[in-house]
């Protein structure tokens, strides 16, 4: 150590441990609007999600009557009365740029809606919090339980709860697998053990992972691992409604007794009487009296518990509620607060929502069930007939999306006098070839276009391939070259 | 010296002391499950040794516990496709040539496994897609020496042309008249342009066509026909068409009467199998249409 004397910020030390344990959270019981809320859309997503693929939809003979259906091995999505093919999946841009704005304008009007009501991890959560309370009963019973010995009691306890938590998150991986195969049939195998390896393997995977982030990462999941809390941070601004602790109302906080005394002697009196009931039912154990922050998910809960307290205090409901900080600042000013739900920002968002989702409907509702695919050779660009005359040849590929076989004839515009042959299929009385393409498959064929010399105005032609659905009468078409000497 | 601990002012946290232009690092600290995680990283990376070849030795390595090696698994791939393609052509063995070109399952595998084996067996002489270059015939059109049908095909492929080892090849030759002694060098010259006056190329004004016709129909009609239609009996090629193999200019034209042609393909019944001369000989007729 050197004697010399140090400017003092050259000296600071780290205080506490670089790692923490993760506080453990006991969330409590409460009722109220939001809980109710919440109940409901948990109902919903997990019917939905459990109980859709056994929803049958009847396409025809020749396709599956799964109505959401993810066939990997033929390369098809189900869904319903729409079918996707490979390269129809900029679908999904479409969906997912939908889907982002959707976030977006939620994030706009009420905040958080999505981590606080709808994302899986709050779901699942909710489910496996529940299950907890029913066995293990409510925070006091809980935290007195973790605290004590390890009596058969609490062994039994534990052990029922990790066993039913294990069950519903083999479900959930069970469900997943579900949505890739025909459902009936596949549970069928499953329980049979007959099903494929990767059918188990992903049962597994999400068993372990559903088991894992519901039971034991909970709030761990949305502080640490999720991205999205930090971008719904900077999604947000003054007029969006977010979970609020009103403090113009609620400080100074003091017990009820204390705010008799202070009004009666003409001080100022809040109407937070620091029970701590909004923490305790808090599943991310956060307070929301110190404000907007990074670990609320704006699930409402604290509404809820807040306003039973004051409803038994006969004190105004909504000490914490809806609000933006924005309203608390004015109404501490003695103003009136204005809000601005419907803004420039949500009608752009609804502008895009509608944008986008109207460029798809249209898309889906026009889109050709059939199409056509031309390569030229590479080599020999061309050939020199006996007669004379020029041929190119080219792979054709003709795509039929309809679950039944049909006909296409193909024709070749834009050469003077050019013949048409497709090798190995018969021609329509006046000289179309046609080529039968099964239900919902493509068909590559060869084919063959001549003309004379003289047909052929510079070195290479534009020309336009036509397919004709013989019956049906849809056409597509496709641009390519001929190429002469 | 005792311990200083700097305070942010805002959030209240002890910072960790390092700073970059004036912004400070608070001390927030990770979640324990964080570092451990990182712990069960390592652990598992043992595990890795363990199952997998990891560790180099002098002359060999550890092998793992399974013995794992991506060699021996891409082997396990190839013997699968090979199992599979097996399954494969035993379709096209029992198949016609003319049943397998209806069948658009069948044709599928053949044309594929067609233009697999052009590429590896045919290109060298007719070119990628049958493109064909003066001497060697090109595939993709609608002239065939020796007949453009199925079977045709087949038999060219199998028993090749003036391929000698083979009893069966096909045989037919191309005189050198010039050489031999058969037609002077100013006859030569005669039948070539009596013959471009067959194939309706430009003639020499000069040239007498009377005697040119007298002397085809002396020399070159019991092959290539009174017409000049040629015969595919002998390989004998139609000389009033517009395909030329060796080229329709005068020096070609007078090479080939000259010196004769004796243009060889090899058989490759003993080479390929005979699925693959299937497959082939589907593909070559695909590439035209055949005749």
């Amino acid at each position: 150590m050197s004697n010399a004397p140090h400017p003092v910020e050259e000296e600071t030390y780290i205080e506490g441990p670089l790692y923490a344990s993760a506080k453990r959270i006991y969330p409590q019981r409460v009722q109220g609007p939001f809980r109710q809320i919440k109940w409901a859309i948990l109902a919903v997503c997990l019917i939905i999600y459990y109980f859709l693929p056994f929803v049958r939809w009847d396409r025809g003979p020749n396709l599956p009557n799964q109505a959401v259906l993810l066939d990997l091995e033929k390369r098809r999505f189900y869904f319903f009365f729409i079918e996707i093919w490979p390269q129809e999946v900029y679908y999904f841009t479409g969906l997912l740029i939908i889907a982002a704005i959707v976030l977006f304008l939620m994030n706009s009007i009420g905040g958080r809606i999505w981590c606080g009501y709808l994302c899986p991890q709050t779901v699942w959560t909710d489910l496996f919090m529940a299950v907890e309370r029913h066995i293990e009963g409510d925070r006091r019973d809980r935290i007195k339980l973790d605290a004590g010995p390890w009596t058969t009691n609490k062994i039994a306890k534990k052990t029922i709860k990790h066993f039913l938590w294990i069950m519903i998150a083999w479900w959930t991986g069970g469900a997943w697998v579900l949505y890739f195969s025909d459902a009936p049939t596949l549970v069928h195998d499953l329980l049979l053990f007959r099903a494929p390896m990767t059918a188990y393997l992903w049962i597994g995977i999400l068993t372990f992972t559903t088991y894992m982030l519901a039971g034991h990462m909970r709030e761990q999941v949305c502080l640490y691992m999720c991205p999205w809390p930090r971008i719904q941070a900077a999604l947000t601004d003054e007029d969006a409604l977010n979970v609020t602790y009103r403090y113009d109302r609620g400080e100074p906080r003091m017990s009820v007794k204390d705010a008799r005394k202070a009004e009666a002697s003409g001080q100022p009196a809040g109407d937070c009487v620091e029970c701590l009931q909004c923490v305790h039912v808090c599943p991310t154990g956060v307070d929301i009296r110190e404000g907007l922050q990074m670990g609320c998910i704006q699930c409402g809960l604290c509404i809820d518990a807040c306003d039973n307290v004051m409803a038994k205090l006969d004190r105004p409901k909504g000490l914490i509620g809806y609000d933006t900080d924005e309203a608390v600042k004015l109404r501490i000013k003695g103003g009136t607060p204005v809000y601005h739900i419907l803004r420039a920002r949500t009608y752009i968002y609804l502008a895009i929502i509608g944008l986008v989702g109207g460029a798809m409907i249209y898309q889906l509702a026009t889109r050709q069930m059939s199409g056509v695919a031309a390569i030229h050779d590479r080599s020999p660009l061309f050939v020199t007939l006996a007669d004379g005359s020029i041929r190119n040849a080219y792979t054709l590929r003709l795509i039929n999306k309809r679950p039944e076989a049909r006909d296409f004839a193909v024709t070749v515009e834009g050469l003077l006098d050019a013949q048409v042959e497709i090798v190995g299929v018969p021609k329509t009385a006046d000289w179309r070839p046609v080529v039968e393409v099964g239900p919902d498959q493509t068909r590559e064929v060869r084919l063959l276009v001549s003309a004379p010399k003289a047909s052929l105005t510079g070195k290479s032609v534009p020309i336009t391939i036509r397919a004709s659905d013989l019956f049906a009468g849809e056409k597509v078409q496709v641009q390519d070259n001929f190429f002469g000497p | 010296m005792a311990e200083v601990h700097e305070r942010d002012v805002v959030t209240g946290t002890t910072t960790t002391g390092h700073e970059w232009d004036g912004i400070k690092e608070l001390n927030t600290p990770l979640p324990k499950w964080w570092i451990n995680m990182f712990y069960l990283t390592i652990l598992w990376s043992i595990g890795y040794w363990i199952v997998y070849p990891a560790w180099p030795l002098v002359s060999s390595y550890t092998t793992g516990l399974f013995g794992y090696s991506s060699r021996a698994e891409l082997a396990q791939e190839m013997a699968d496709l090979k199992a599979k393609r097996g399954a494969q052509a035993a379709g096209l063995e029992k198949a016609s040539l003319e049943e397998i070109q209806k069948s658009p399952e069948l044709s599928r595998i053949a044309l594929a496994q067609g233009k697999a084996a052009f590429g590896d067996n045919c290109v060298p002489c007719h070119g990628v897609g049958g493109a064909g270059t003066k001497g060697y015939p090109t595939l993709a059109d609608d002239e065939w020496l020796w007949g453009g049908s199925l079977a045709d095909i087949q038999q060219t492929i199998q028993h090749g042309i003036r391929w000698t080892p083979d009893d069966k090849t096909r045989i037919g030759d191309m005189m050198a008249f010039g050489k031999q002694g058969l037609l002077k060098k100013d006859e030569v010259d005669t039948v070539v342009e009596y013959v471009r006056s067959l194939a309706k190329l430009d003639v020499d004004p000069k040239a007498n066509l009377a005697k040119g016709k007298e002397l085809f129909e002396t020399n070159c009609a019991s092959c290539h026909g009174d017409a000049g239609k040629g015969n595919r009996d002998m390989g004998a090629p139609n000389l009033t068409d517009s395909v030329w193999l060796y080229g329709s200019d005068r020096p070609a034209m007078y090479n080939t009467v000259y010196n004769g042609r004796q243009g060889a393909m090899p058989a490759w019944a003993g080479r390929l199998d005979p699925v693959t001369i299937k497959s082939l000989t589907l593909y070559v007729h695909s590439l035209g249409g055949g005749k």
